[in-house]
């Protein structure tokens, strides 16, 4: 596959000043890199700032999902990585959201000279309570959750096709979209969900150690206080930002927030010995 | 209570204002009394996601708030509300926000859905079953399949053989083949097309290898072998009939000799060292068609460096547009190139499929034989 071909398979978007630190950003389960339009242009004046959509989600090409690939984290963590090594990406920042913090730490994992620092915004090593492990769910909720989605009565009805109908080409984020970007195919939904919700990354987690911010807020149901304490517990020396938001997404719903959280980690672990000449001295 | 209040409480869905996080603001009667819940208890109170199941609030967190967040609005979502009796309501969801302010309301409307709900799982039932039923009958034509071909590719001591099957897209055919000893040093081969497709071809199809099978091993010839199968095609199955050709091979010094019938099968092709193609072609009808059919030998020999090329109709008949592959460009294929087997077979095969633009309308059976 050419490299424009990956590329382009993952609709990998461009902005920023391509001569800065680089910042990648992985959305997670939900809807594609649409999410981060609100906190993307907090970074574009100083850093080179790529998006992409996971395979199976937004306007990734439908070729790009593979039920065997993507069965398991780890499967998306190549793609993470594959996107890196066909863009030329080295020294990169991942800020991935919710489960794509794990799939970014395990990416670092693989290939800790080309990612080197992580923010990871909601994330959860574990959905389901494994006393004295708090992760929030019931194995109940989970098997509800996927037997709903399963049924189709979570979510849209029709089959959509991860690419965008009707759209040529999709926008570079900040213009607005008339399709409706968070739908995708309820069976890709449904195991996508499965290899979320039934993940188990705790013992990666460990392993991390290189620069890690943890956001999390006040009240997720998804990842609740509890799950971020204990990420921020496990990785040592690790950075954690409580942002006072209702929901999932701060990014989303307090993006100056967040993106002043994540701007104070850049600069504070930012090694003058590797900034770019480009940089401005703190 | 002003005309339009009393419109609001008793529209015909249910009407929601919520904060931004899901904080419920404002609610008609209508839904409170569908959740069968007190006013006072929820406005100010409760949020939207208190409504729902716990994979409906995860849902709500991952596509419903982003959606609203990043597009406004939100269409025809699927989602079960839990009434305060504990019920599952089936409903439809749409709602709308000003994207561009994060502190806007959100105006939500919800539609019982409980009959487009069961019809729904009725129609998802149903679908399930076809899959089944289709995944089921996929493989049982798969199982049916390997009864018309030998497990194993054959061996044989001083001949070298090349097969390749390719069964028609999309369903079990009718080609069949075999390769079975005979005695010492004297072998069998057999190849042939069923009439018609399907289940009902492909049992046809093994009714005939064993039927053959068995007269070759206890000392027909092939001629008194394809007039056996007659009888027994024009008694079981005398609706079907089937096209065929057998050879049963005896070694010699110097090579093999070949004596061989047919029933109304494609000629062979002989081609010897020097690249000289030359058709084979015994006289004899369909097998199990028509009344008293005769069926003629010949016999020939094959020594080192020939080739013997034995096929189904799926390589001749092969059709683009009006057109069909036929002998010449048979010929053609299998006298250029390397003439060993393997490739001989390969290369005609290819060139059918590149013929019909990879659609195989029936199937395509080729056999060679060579001696080293």
């Amino acid at each position: 596959m050419t490299s424009t071909g990956l590329l382009a398979r993952h609709h990998v978007l461009e902005q920023g000043r391509s001569d800065g630190p680089t910042l990648l950003f992985v959305h997670g389960y939900g809807c594609d890199q649409s999410m981060w339009r609100e906190l993307v242009p907090h970074f574009t004046d100083d850093y080179r700032v790529l998006t992409y959509d996971q395979a199976g989600s937004g306007g990734a090409e439908p070729a790009a999902y593979d039920p065997a690939r993507h069965s398991t984290l780890s499967g998306y963590a190549d793609d993470l990585l594959a996107i890196c090594a066909e863009a030329g990406l080295r020294d990169v920042t991942v800020v991935g959201h919710s489960v794509s913090a794990m799939i970014a730490a395990l990416a670092h994992l693989q290939a800790p000279e080309v990612i080197t620092r992580l923010v990871l915004v909601g994330p959860s090593p574990r959905y389901i309570d494994e006393p004295p492990y708090v992760g929030g769910f019931s194995q109940e909720d989970i098997d509800e959750l996927l037997g709903s989605l399963s049924s189709n009565f979570l979510g849209w009805a029709n089959a959509m096709a991860p690419a965008i109908m009707g759209v040529p080409e999709q926008p570079a984020l900040g213009q607005e979209l008339t399709a409706s970007f968070c739908r995708t195919d309820p069976e890709i939904a449904r195991q996508f969900a499965q290899v979320t919700f039934l993940s188990d990354t705790r013992r990666e987690l460990a392993e991390v150690s290189c620069p890690t911010l943890v956001i999390q807020c006040t009240e997720d149901l998804i990842a609740p206080v509890a799950v971020g304490e204990y990420v921020r517990d496990t990785i040592a020396g690790s950075s954690y930002a409580l942002l006072d938001n209702v929901g999932h997404c701060p990014h989303l719903s307090v993006p100056t927030e967040t993106a002043a959280a994540i701007q104070s980690f850049l600069e504070a672990t930012t090694d003058p010995a590797h900034a770019d000449p480009g940089d401005q001295p703190q | 209570m002003t005309g339009a209040a009393e419109r609001y409480e008793q529209a015909a869905c249910g009407l929601l204002t919520t904060a931004p996080d899901g904080l419920i603001t404002g609610v008609n009667q209508t839904l409170l009394t569908w959740l069968g819940y007190q006013r006072d208890d929820v406005v100010g109170k409760l949020r939207l996601s208190d409504f729902l199941t716990r994979g409906g609030r995860i849902f709500l967190e991952t596509h419903y708030r982003p959606q609203l967040r990043l597009q406004g609005l939100v269409r025809e979502l699927a989602l079960s509300l839990v009434t305060a009796d504990g019920q599952r309501l089936p409903v439809l969801l749409n709602a709308v926000t000003d994207a561009n302010d994060l502190g806007a309301e959100i105006q939500v409307a919800i539609l019982d859905a409980r009959e487009r709900r069961s019809y729904e799982q009725e129609l998802l039932n149903a679908r399930r079953e076809a899959v089944e039923t289709a995944q089921q009958s996929a493989a049982m034509a798969r199982t049916l399949q390997q009864t018309l071909i030998p497990d194993l590719p054959p061996e044989i001591s001083g001949l070298t053989t090349a097969v390749v099957f390719e069964p028609a897209t999309g369903e079990v055919g009718g080609d069949f083949y075999d390769v079975f000893p005979i005695g010492r040093n004297e072998w069998a081969v057999m190849l042939g097309d069923v009439s018609g497709k399907g289940v009902g071809a492909a049992v046809v199809g093994t009714l005939v290898r064993h039927t053959i099978r068995a007269l070759l091993t206890t000392g027909d010839s092939p001629a008194q072998s394809l007039a056996g199968l007659h009888r027994v095609l024009e008694r079981d199955t005398p609706e079907m009939f089937c096209t065929i050709a057998v050879l049963h091979l005896t070694r010699g010094d110097s090579g093999w000799t070949v004596r061989m019938a047919s029933g109304g099968h494609p000629p062979a092709v002989r081609i010897d060292q020097s690249g000289q193609a030359e058709l084979v072609r015994p006289a004899g009808p369909l097998v199990g068609a028509f009344p008293n059919p005769k069926f003629e030998e010949t016999s020939f020999e094959i020594t080192s460096g020939d080739l013997l090329v034995l096929y189904t109709d799926g390589i001749t008949e092969a059709r683009r547009g009006s057109d069909q592959f036929g002998e010449e460009r048979l010929l053609t294929a299998l006298e250029a190139g390397v003439r060993d087997p393997e490739s001989t077979v390969h290369r005609l095969l290819a060139a059918a499929m590149e013929f019909q633009s990879g659609d195989l309308r029936d199937d395509i059976a080729v056999l060679a034989l060579g001696v080293p």
